[in-house]
């Protein structure tokens, strides 16, 4: 019985993740394109509550989905505009929309909150849902979550083997270099900020109608999502697997967070709730103490088979980031 | 392609690096671009390849205008270029570096790609591995993979900015045989150089550039004076020399071997004495900002050693090498010498030997006042850094150099600058040696090298000759070496010794 309780948790830590999935894979879509999209934390809410209002006027769940992708991809182009267009810092940018759009939502939700608005239901898929085991956990989930599953794959195959994936790496990587191959920089850095931005904006609904359904204001627990989603950006080394993994790390620490809960009365409970924040810090340092000078100087000194053979696991471990992330590219003159 | 370049004009901010070039180059030649730095070589090139948009002048394609804006303009024309520094991914696959930016649809043909690459570098003698990364490669297998991508995307006009910079012996001689068949089989390449050895082996036609200007063409065979009197454009009277001083030796510089993106230097042996100048020459890019960097602590050697007054250094970090009294001053001024946003007197405060946790601001300004009138500064206390012009930047530097110093190593003390502080900045330094500080310089300039150096160092491609005595050199013979031209000398002298 007890096997079944804990089957039925994992696939809710699935659903959980699928939100922080999508935007984890549309952060890093436009990070590999050199943009840094920081107001992750404001477009997810403003799409949770914006789709929330249009699926609860329209009672269409698809238009609530629509208007959270527009709304993530509109913000993303602003912050295109300002870094493409006006050549100015996007991090400036980004953070003052992360909290515009924030307070923005908790403003323009007043009228619904806390209001019953329609929600997405689990669409089980029919042999598959009846498998021992796996069944319960991945076959009984609800679409976006199914989605969110195939987005992993598809996103690390459009980055890694396709030929506007290898353009798009190389943009954010030396974008003079791409110019030279014939490369419209500005116009991609534009097309893959909004998708990546309109991919993150699902985020939004997925949470007002369906994870966290409804729309609470300043209690709905969204804030500080978009925050880890960008960490998780940096530790997924801008690879959709890895920062999809990350995504489900995140997830499984704070569902573990709320099932100690009851075992661990001493503690209490904000502290397992924040855990899961200071735990993903920690796994990023981890996995970037490689790029720090002061490792390289004390690796100089080891004897040289153990030096090769640590700096090639550090490298291993090591994410670097598209070198032209967050840099305006010009162009001609 | 008959390739027609009119009326070509380009400014910077205030520098006119091209100004209205007119050249034609015939079908299936090579052609040589020559002039030293700064001469308006790589901007000119970039135009063509439409990187970079001229002011004003036409590009002609066999006889008809042609609109080139952008470098997919170029691509369209055939047009390909292997830039100066190598436009390349490096944390990519050779592979992926060389389908990136090739048509294709979804999903590109990684084994016809593979296929090709294969046959070209078969064809070609280049030993490259697509699957290998292009990070592990040296300088030379990288301009090898750029120009097998260009000749596979179908250009048929090629540009080689400056390929034989940090090449070797051997790739070099492969790149040349290479050029040759491909000329031959119709292409047309235009090689651009300052060395003169190149030129004159390779090409069919030189045109020379100097200060934005075409200023002469030659043919073969080629006179080395009248390109090295085009390129360097004038007589030069030789300036009086001091008798270098014997002092005692502040830094020993022992068989020193140092690696950098682009090239590597072997074995430098050097002893500066206290109050010597030592000039640093050759053309920019040959490894002197690396070993000057190498000299403050900043780049450690593969092998040899430094010691500063007889103190083995090797290894040491730039810090510890500023405690022992050596000073920095990089050419990228306001990039690592300067921060912006701070005012004069904010430096001098953070240059000062930390005391107390306070600004104490009356000491500060004090401080600045007097330091801005001893090295005449147009500026006041409280004005930001940037808004200082690039000769009072470079006093500035001068005047944040702290007391006593043992070395002080300078990158293009003057370039750019008015004669009048030019010979300003000269006399501080001068001062500083008559002081017992050594100094090392950089410079473009061969009559600032010959003018104040006591000994001279030449590096060409990586080489690096033995120290010369200035008085041994005229700006002809540095220029000859710089080019590349007479180091068999020192290679005898090295086998003789
Ligand atoms: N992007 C740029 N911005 C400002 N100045 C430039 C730029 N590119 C070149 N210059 C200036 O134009 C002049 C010619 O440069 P360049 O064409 O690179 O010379 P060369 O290739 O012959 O060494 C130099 O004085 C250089 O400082
Ligand atoms: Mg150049």
């Amino acid at each position: 019985m007890s096997g079944d309780i804990l089957l039925i948790s994992l696939a809710g830590v699935l659903t959980a993740a699928a939100p922080v999935i999508f935007a984890v894979i549309g952060e890093t879509i436009s990070e590999r394109a050199g943009i840094i999209n920081l107001s992750m934390n404001g477009t997810i809410l403003l799409a949770a509550m914006g789709s929330f209002t249009v699926a609860l006027a329209t009672k269409s769940l698809i238009l609530g989905f629509l208007a959270g992708a527009l709304i993530g991809g509109f913000v993303a182009a602003i912050v295109a505009f300002a870094s493409v267009t006006l050549r100015q810092s996007q991090v400036a940018v980004g953070f003052v929309l992360a909290v515009l759009c924030r307070d923005l939502s908790y403003f323009l939700g007043n009228p619904v909150m806390g209001e019953a608005g329609p929600r997405l239901s689990s669409s089980p898929i029919p042999l598959a849902a009846s498998i021992p085991i796996l069944g319960p956990l991945l076959f009984r989930q609800d679409v976006m979550t199914y989605l969110s599953i195939l987005l992993i794959p598809l996103a690390w195959v459009f980055v890694f083997r396709t030929r506007p994936g290898l353009v798009l790496r190389g943009i954010g990587e030396k974008p003079s270099a791409a110019y030279v191959r014939g490369a419209n920089i500005g116009r991609l850095r534009y097309r893959y900020a909004v998708i990546g931005g309109a991919i993150a904006g699902l985020a939004g609904p997925i949470y007002s109608l369906s994870v966290k359904a409804g729309w609470k204001g300043t209690i709905s627990g969204l804030d500080g999502i978009g925050w880890i989603v960008l960490a998780v950006t940096i530790f997924g080394g801008w690879n959709p697997v890895r920062a999809a993994f990350g995504a489900y790390l995140f997830s499984l620490l704070q569902w573990l967070g709320l099932v100690l809960q009851p075992a661990m009365p001493g503690v209490p409970a904000q502290v397992l709730q924040v855990a899961p924040f200071p735990l993903m810090i920690l796994t990023l340092l981890l996995v970037n103490v490689g790029n720090a000078e002061w490792v390289e100087r004390s690796l100089a000194r080891l004897p040289e088979p153990t030096r090769r053979w640590l700096s090639k696991l550090l490298r291993a471990m090591n994410a670097t980031p598209p070198a032209a992330l967050g840099t305006p590219f010009e162009d001609g003159e | 392609m008959l390739i027609e370049l009119r009326n070509i004009s380009k400014t910077f901010d205030t520098v006119q690096a091209n100004s209205g070039i007119s050249l034609v180059v015939p079908p299936a030649s090579i052609q040589g671009i020559l002039g030293e730095n700064g001469a308006g070589k790589s901007t000119l090139m970039k135009i063509f390849s439409g990187f970079t948009l001229p002011d004003s002048g036409d590009i002609l394609l066999d006889g008809e205008r042609a609109v080139i804006h952008s470098p997919a303009d170029a691509i369209r024309h055939g047009i390909g270029m292997l830039h100066q520094d190598p436009l390349d991914f490096p944390p990519m696959r050779l592979l992926d570096d060389f389908l990136l930016g090739r048509e294709g649809g979804l999903f590109p043909d990684r084994r016809g790609a593979a296929r090709a690459f294969r046959e070209l570098a078969e064809r070609f003698g280049f030993v490259l591995d697509p699957e290998a990364w292009v990070d592990s490669l040296t300088v030379g297998e990288r301009q090898q993979l750029e120009i097998m991508r260009l000749l596979w995307i179908g250009s048929h006009v090629l540009i080689l900015d400056e390929p034989t910079t940090g090449i070797s012996l051997p790739q070099k001689e492969k790149l040349f045989a290479t050029l040759k068949s491909l000329a031959s089989d119709g292409m047309t390449i235009l090689f651009v150089s300052h060395k003169l050895e190149d030129v004159e082996f390779l090409c069919d036609s030189v045109a020379i550039l100097r200060q934005g200007r075409l200023v002469g063409t030659a043919k073969p065979p080629y006179l080395t004076k009248d390109l090295v009197g085009m390129m360097f454009g004038r007589e030069i009277a030789f300036p009086e020399r001091k008798k270098s001083p014997p002092g005692a030796s502040v830094l020993s510089v022992n068989g020193v071997s140092l690696e950098g993106a682009r090239i590597r230097i072997r074995g430098v042996n050097i002893q500066v004495r206290a109050g010597e100048v030592i000039g640093l020459a050759g053309m920019e890019g040959s490894g002197q900002s690396i070993f000057l960097g190498a000299c403050a602590g900043l780049t450690r050697p593969v092998s040899g050693a430094f010691c500063l007054d007889e103190r083995d250094m090797t290894g040491r970090s730039h810090h510890d090498f500023k405690r022992e009294g050596v000073a920095y001053l990089p050419a990228a001024r306001l990039e690592r010498g300067l921060v912006p946003g701070l005012s004069l007197s904010e430096h001098f405060v953070l240059s000062e030997k930390k005391k107390g946790f306070f600004i104490d601001r009356r000491r500060a300004k004090k401080l600045s006042q007097d330091r801005i009138a001893a090295y005449n500064i147009k500026g006041e206390p409280d004005s930001p850094i940037e808004s200082l012009s690039g000769g009072n930047q470079q006093r500035m530097l001068l005047a944040l150099l702290r007391d006593p110093l043992s070395l002080v190593l300078v990158e293009h003390p003057t370039r750019g600058l008015d004669i009048e502080s030019t010979v300003y900045i000269w006399g501080k330094l001068k001062e500083r040696c008559a002081g017992g500080t050594s100094i090392v310089f950089i410079s473009s300039d061969l009559d600032e090298i010959l003018q104040y150096s006591d000994r001279v160092l030449v590096f060409f491609a990586g080489r690096v000759s033995p120290p010369i005595k200035a008085e041994e050199l005229s700006v002809e013979s540095l220029g000859l070496l710089i080019g590349g031209k007479g180091w068999e000398d020192f290679e005898r002298g090295e086998a003789d010794a």
